[in-house]
């Protein structure tokens, strides 16, 4: 340490104020922190802060505490709560397992040298450069009852004119969401597992050729294995994330009809903006964090434990 | 190659069949990622009668530009139909293209200072602050409108490009951290431990060692911060207001009136969303790839 410190002694290299080793990596944090705890820890705080209270835009000078009520009456009084939670969940857990497994077989497809194989990665990274919102757009014009390009597509094909009502009805509406959800976020499923495939060594596949082992056999007991820090990878950036499918279905449905689409993400702004009750929609906010975190949590764990195997602090 | 060593005949002509399944697989799964960029863009250049007509036309007679010239206010015969001259498109790509750019920018400087330090030391509390740090970027954001907006409209934040820079600084540095930790992992520390032998600070060892080794992570960590703002809806649709610092995303979203909707305006302005981004990443599609399994592959 000294000697870097003596090192000050050199005219034009020296920081002006004298920063000893110790404190640099701090300083090289801090910005970092300060400013994500400006924008996004103060923020949250105030805003756990108004989620017990009655605030509203029209009494924003005068509003007062009221405990839990804001929860309470969610989880208890709300009739469309648990409806909005329940679809939620179905719909993560579809769109991720889906995607994983979609992704996948891609990836497998993928990493066989063929010819032609960056075209296909590049044509496949196409959702990857799309803002959810332009997915959204897509998807809701190809779904459109009179023009969309699926309704054509039937007509042309059956020579009946079909109106089918996909945004309109509450199941079809859930399935053409998924299907936007999957379309956006399969690609970045497939690259970062196809990377993996890539990097696999191959003497283990070799040694189970000399077994005679059946594809299915090496897949299970070798592929997979040796994968898992690429999917803990892409499962960890999909958690983070998993709420973008907010855009996706604020354009294609807005939660509606008659909120037979509404997801906890779209709910949050129908209460807070079209509901008048700010303060009921920080409650929901905040119960769509602990959906987030909790997720995230559970994905992200493994990541940490296999990428810093070596340096958990203790 | 590798198959011909493959002693039985019946064996190989067997997988060249599986192998030609394979790819026809592949392709048509491409083909269904592609297809509807594909389509949005042939459709922004389409004649208008042809988009609503029933019974549809595949096989378009005749292109036209008119979609763009309406977007930017230029006359067309066809008159200013649908999205018409007032939307000030060109301010909401001004907008987009500042907010976006100089938060990577800012993004970049300090997510990576802090991948740095994540990557080569220990102390306490280091899985704490890791794990808090990507915590916050897993707020969702239309969580996170509801309080910046009140906080924002207080400091006289609201609706200000600033504002929308800030906000998207806070949102990028978490991940670029955490692709620069993946890099700098990837760099080994004895070159660092050898420039401090040499008498390097721990500065000039982070500025001159490492760093310039860990440019293309540097140039990955950008495309994503730059699409990430880019793209950002939650936030933008709720902070921005007015053309002032109004992005794109919002603005595309403003257009789909529930009942009217210009389907090939929209395309246009698609068209406008998706081109940056595109040249983007075909810059540095090989960086993305790296930066994302960088920390996988150290394991």
């Amino acid at each position: 340490m000294t000697v870097a410190l003596d090192k000050n002694k050199v005219p034009k290299r020296t920081l002006r104020f004298q920063i000893s080793e110790k404190q640099l990596p701090f300083l090289l944090v801090l910005p970092s922190i300060i400013i994500i705890l400006a924008v996004v820890g103060l923020p949250m705080a105030y805003s756990l802060y108004l989620s017990f209270t009655d605030f509203t835009m029209t009494n924003a000078k005068s509003f007062e505490l009221i405990g839990f009520q804001n929860y309470a009456n969610l989880l208890f009084k709300d009739r469309l709560f648990w409806p909005v939670f329940g679809r939620t969940i179905l719909f993560t857990t579809l769109a991720v397992n889906i995607e994983f497994v979609v992704g996948l077989g891609i990836a497998q497809l993928m990493a066989r040298a063929i010819r032609g194989q960056s075209l296909a990665r590049t044509l496949m990274m196409m959702p990857m450069m799309f803002a959810p919102i332009l997915v959204g757009f897509q998807f809701k014009w190809f779904f459109n009852a009179q023009v969309g390009l699926v309704n054509n597509l039937l007509y042309t094909l059956t020579g009946q004119p079909q109106l089918i009502p996909w945004l309109i009805d509450k199941n079809l509406g859930f399935i053409t969401l998924l299907v936007a959800e999957i379309w956006m976020s399969t690609p970045f499923m497939a690259i970062i597992l196809e990377a993996g495939l890539l990097s696999l060594p191959q003497e283990p596949f070799e040694a189970a050729d000399i077994d005679g082992a059946s594809s299915w056999q090496k897949f299970r007991m070798i592929t997979l294995p040796l994968l898992m820090p690429f999917i803990y990878t892409a499962m960890a950036i999909r958690s983070l994330d998993i709420a973008r499918a907010y855009d996706v279905v604020s354009m294609m449905t807005g939660g509606g009809p008659a909120n037979r689409t509404e997801l906890i993400w779209t709910y949050v702004n129908r209460l807070a903006f079209s509901g008048q009750q700010f303060a009921m929609g920080t409650a929901m906010s905040y119960i769509t964090v602990i959906f987030s975190c909790f997720f995230t949590f559970m994905l992200f764990q493994n990541v940490l434990k296999s990428r810093w195997a070596g340096d958990m602090d203790e | 190659m590798t198959d011909e060593t493959t002693p039985k005949k019946k064996r190989l002509r067997r997988d060249r069949w599986k192998n030609l399944g394979a790819d026809i697989l592949l392709w048509i799964i491409m083909f269904i990622f592609f297809v509807p960029a594909l389509w949005i863009i042939l459709t922004s250049i389409r004649i208008r009668s042809e988009i609503n007509a029933f019974p549809p036309v595949w096989i378009p007679s005749g292109f036209s530009l008119d979609s763009y010239k309406i977007l930017f206010g230029m006359p067309t015969p066809e008159g200013a139909f649908g999205l018409g001259g007032e939307i000030p498109v060109a301010t909401y790509a001004r907008n987009s293209v500042i907010i976006s750019l100089i938060s990577t920018f800012f993004a970049l400087i300090f997510g990576t200072m802090a991948g740095y330090v994540f990557s080569r030391f220990k102390f306490r509390g280091k899985n704490g602050l890791y794990l808090s740090m990507m915590l916050a970027r897993a707020i969702p954001g239309i969580a996170l409108s509801l309080p910046l907006f009140i906080v924002f409209a207080r400091i006289k934040l609201s609706d200000t490009l600033i504002g929308m820079v800030i906000t998207y600084v806070a949102m990028n540095i978490p991940f670029t951290t955490w692709l620069m930790d993946g890099f700098f992992r990837a760099i080994p520390k004895e070159l660092d431990e050898a420039a401090r032998i040499d008498g390097c600070s721990l500065w000039e060892a982070f500025i001159h060692i490492s760093l310039p080794l860990a440019l293309p992570g540097v140039a990955a960590a950008g495309i994503f911060a730059f699409l990430t703002a880019w793209n950002e809806f939650a936030l933008a649709g709720i902070i921005t207001r007015t053309p002032n610092s109004r992005t794109f995303p919002p603005a595309l979203f403003e257009f789909t009136g529930q009942f009217v909707s210009d389907w090939r305006g929209m395309t246009a302005m698609s068209v406008l969303m998706l081109i940056p981004a595109i040249i983007f990443v075909a810059l540095v599609q090989r960086q993305l790839l790296e930066g994302l399994t960088a920390g996988a592959t150290k394991g």
